[in-house]
């Protein structure tokens, strides 16, 4: 189990040496475009926080609608469902996705594998502006005639393009797709990037399975990402041409509101394999890197190797690979073949086994640990809670005829906002609080962040654990009311109402954390190089924030995998990955 | 230490919630008690595992928790404890499977004795058809929908004829009888949805879907709307009521047949024999 190089010998860096000649000369070409991945990140996150502030406002208002219905006079059933659309578009795509490769993609991949920078950096600028344009395109649809599309984010032909869908025949539903298109293609500029960088820039010694988790959470999602998004890219396509050049592609023969279309012969549930074959594998796009970003945070807090090293690099690989033969559990009750139930059920459910394995090396990871109740790992720990609470009903959902009665309920709701959306957003937080000193070279505010914590996670597990038992009682999803309905019971009423009233302080709890943001950056207190003690290549950089170009005059080397925490014998609980030593260590594997 | 309270609340308050929550599914009216058996198994795994691995997790950071001078383990993998673990969720997990597939597959063998009816979804309207006197739907298509045949059936179709019509009423059905819920729609994506059914199944224009149960309660339930179908989507109601087989047969007694409906849209002495096909 010793490793060779680890004992003694020095490797000479590697010969990629720092060029004069491609540091931004100007202003213009240091801060806005930019081709330094570090800035194109930061220019990702703010973006993505600033759309996702507008996706916040959103629920808050469809939470005061189902609490009070009719309280706000504008809040009609049209506009409830251009919010839901919107809000859960924003968050899953323009929010998420982007925020996790865009943002951490872009920040940590060049650091942790020990690059200077993306290797194509030119079309990663271009990523990041066209995910701008994207984002502009989509908030023009709300200032549009007939306002942004309401046919739900599924966007589901034929509603999505027809007139008693908002948006469907105005303007609406035309944004919505011209710009997921546009963000597709500056996503596959960003994409490649990400994967190449991965596999080409990696600096000498820092072989595939010494590469941090996050990085292996990031690049498995970035593939699955280039292979899922031309199945959302041609189905945009396609509607964009039913809706604007009269085609049939999704159309059947349809006789709306009394009058026979010129449509016919089309597919309506071609669109859903298309949708969910880029959907299913989009969970596991926003999943696998906080997968790895909170492997990350638990091993370097817990001051204990992650456990299992080589299982958890698997289980992401796998998980990725399954995550393409799941997708049609999303259509148990769309009308497909019933027999595709039993395939896509036993999928659905093996895809649990990789999954479990490694929320049990997360809590093997804090046994025998040295646990720091840092901000991260608070944050950590209120993932791996929701994340097992969600991933759970999952298996409700993904057991086809479990599903059945579940299906299109609150249920649902719930289920994917636990897993998808808190859990997630959760170790974006804590990756947050663990990374700003590298990116500002100050610390967040303690305090602030305590109370950031412990609103936003007991907040949002009081709001979609009970909303699960709305769904049990059988409350229909993508209702602006439910009105007079036999089956629901007068006190469903008020829970509704303490889940809104949990939703409202737990969204006025971000503007605490967009606060400390801020403030923090100016009164921080000074973070040093390494605050957390870490081991991982971007907490060794000359300087912090490190400049363009990372590393200063020569790459750093890599000796030792990434979780050399308490090593015995050794004189610290960390060991660097660039720090040749004479200790011992056990690599996983080597 | 506030956390490692919190997270035994958490394990521990989600089971309580579980147990005394008023909000409880509604009281089944069809054969598919499995459905309602299979999620309950499925509450105790996944309830057991999370109880398990939060307490666990509260544990650990009790136990574990920072102290100077302490040094965590050095322990990078431990091959027997990883297997044991991977096997043992893999015979969980087939536990919450297996009893799903052979209920699915129950699921979607219509017992052939099963009597076909149609409902058909258009914006924001429930439509029923039943088989007349011969048993027997017949032929309808988006292409036929027309004011006075606002389910497309097919005039030339001499099973059509006979068929009860219900468009935009009540549906009712006899207790204890099998029925295939053929689903059909003219205009966009619906989902007919009755809680205590407990089975839906969406509607999709251009396919005819189905589903089947046998009904085992009597009364009047709610159908819904599952499947977002603009803007008129909450608003989509409509009616089951099942009844005794005296009542179900005085119902039907009263209910009009396609022809007869065509005859009364058309008084001009033209009977429906003499349209001439298309």
């Amino acid at each position: 189990m010793v490793e060779a190089s680890g004992a003694g010998e020095v490797i000479p860096p590697a010969a990629v040496e720092d060029v004069e000649l491609y540091h931004p000369h100007s202003w213009w070409t240091r801060y806005v475009f930019s081709q330094d991945a570090k800035v194109i990140a930061i220019q990702y996150s703010c973006t993505a926080i600033a759309i996702g502030m507008v996706a916040l406002v959103l629920s808050w208002l469809m939470r005061i609608q189902l609490a009070f219905p009719g309280a706000l006079a504008f809040l009609d059933a049209e506009r409830y469902f251009q919010f839901i659309t919107m809000h859960g578009m924003i968050m899953v795509i323009y929010l998420l996705t982007a925020l996790f490769l865009g943002g951490f993609g872009n920040y940590l991949i060049p650091l942790m594998v020990g690059a200077r920078d993306m290797v194509f950096p030119y079309a990663n600028m271009l990523s990041y502006w066209l995910y701008f344009v994207a984002v502009l395109v989509l908030v023009a649809s709300f200032f549009a005639s007939g306002g942004p599309t309401g046919a739900g984010w599924t966007l589901y032909p034929p509603q999505a393009i027809l007139s008693n869908t908002p948006g469907g025949q105005d303007w609406g539903i035309v944004l919505m797709l011209v710009s997921l298109i546009i963000f597709i293609i500056g996503f596959t500029m960003g994409g490649l990037n990400y994967a190449v960088t991965v596999l080409q820039g990696r600096t000498r010694g820092m072989t595939l399975m010494r590469m941090p988790l996050t990085v292996w959470g990031i690049f498995t999602a970035t593939v699955m990402a280039l292979f899922a998004f031309p199945a959302l890219f041609v189905a945009c396509v396609m509607m964009l041409f039913d809706r604007l050049a009269g085609t049939s592609f999704f159309m059947p023969a349809i006789v709306e509101m009394g009058e026979q279309l010129k449509h016919g012969g089309g597919s309506p549930i071609l669109f859903q394999h298309l949708f969910w074959f880029f959907g299913h594998p989009e969970v596991y796009i926003v999943a696998l890197p906080a997968f790895g970003i909170v492997s990350d945070l638990i091993s370097t807090h817990a001051r204990k190797n992650i456990f299992g090293y080589r299982m958890m690099v698997w289980a992401i690989v796998i998980i990725g690979a399954l995550s393409f033969v799941v997708w049609a559990h999303h259509m148990y009750v769309s009308g497909m073949n019933p027999y595709f139930g039993f395939f896509f059920a036993t999928t659905t459910l093996i895809i649990a086994v990789p999954t479990a394995l490694k929320v049990y090396n997360w809590t093997l990871t804090l046994w025998r640990g040295n646990i720091h109740l840092t901000l991260p790992m608070l944050f950590a720990l209120a993932f791996i809670v929701t994340f097992v609470n969600g991933g759970l009903t999952g298996l409700f959902l993904g057991n086809v005829v479990v599903d059945v009665p579940l299906s299109d309920t609150m249920f649902v709701v719930a289920h994917f906002h636990m897993v998808m959306g808190v859990a997630p957003i959760l170790v974006i937080f804590g990756a947050i609080y663990h990374w700003y000193p590298k990116i500002t070279g100050r610390m967040l505010n303690e305090g602030m962040g305590q109370v950031h914590f412990w609103i936003t996670f007991l907040g949002a597990y009081l709001i979609f654990f009970p909303m699960h038992y709305v769904g049990l009682v059988g409350v229909p999803r993508r209702y602006n009311e439910i009105g007079e309905t036999s089956f629901v019971p007068e006190s469903v009423h008020d829970l509704n109402v303490f889940i809104t009233v949990m939703a409202l302080v737990v969204g006025a709890a971000q503007i605490l954390f967009l606060f400390n943001l801020a403030w923090s950056l100016r009164h921080g207190r000074d973070a040093g190089g390494n605050p957390w003690r870490a081991t991982t290549l971007e907490w060794q950089t000359p300087q912090t924030p490190p400049a363009h170009g990372n590393w200063g005059r020569e790459l750093p080397v890599v000796y030792r995998w990434a979780y050399d925490y308490s090593v015995p014998g050794a004189p610290e609980d960390f060991i660097p990955q660039n720090q040749p030593g004479t200790f011992p260590t056990r690599e996983a594997g080597a | 230490m506030a956390v490692v309270l919190v997270l035994v609340a958490i394990a521990l308050g989600s089971v309580l919630f579980h147990l005394m929550s008023p909000w409880w599914w509604t009281p089944i009216a069809s054969n598919w008690s499995y459905i309602d058996h299979t999620l309950v198994i499925t509450f105790w795994i996944t309830g057991a595992v999370f109880v398990a691995v939060v307490l666990f997790v509260a544990y650990c950071v009790w136990r574990f928790r920072y102290q100077p001078g302490r040094r965590a383990a050095y322990e990078p993998e431990n091959r027997r404890l990883e297997s044991g673990l991977a096997v043992g969720t893999a015979v969980g997990v087939f536990a919450m499977l297996a009893p799903g597939l052979f209920v699915w597959h129950q699921f979607i063998t219509v017992p052939p004795e099963a009597t076909e009816i149609e409902v058909v979804g258009q914006q924001w309207l429930w439509s029923f058809r039943l088989p007349g006197a011969d048993g027997r739907l017949g032929r309808a298509e988006t292409r036929d929908v027309a004011p006075d045949n606002a389910l497309g059936i097919d005039r030339a179709d001499a099973d059509g004829l006979d068929d009860i019509v219900i468009e935009g009423g009540e549906l009712h059905l006899p207790i204890g009888k099998p029925v295939k819920v053929l689903l059909r729609s003219v205009d966009v994506l619906h989902n007919f949805y009755v809680p205590e059914f407990r089975a839906k199944m969406d509607m999709i224009p251009g396919m005819v879907t189905y589903f089947w149960l046998t009904p085992t309660r009597t009364g009047t339930f709610d159908v819904l709307c599952a499947e977002l179908c603009g803007v008129g989507h909450p608003m989509m109601r409509g009616t089951v009521v099942v009844d005794t087989e005296a009542d179900y047969q005085a119902w039907l007694a009263e209910q009009s047949t396609f022809e007869q409906l065509q005859a009364a849209a058309m008084p001009a002495a033209t009977t429906v024999a003499e349209v001439p096909a298309r």
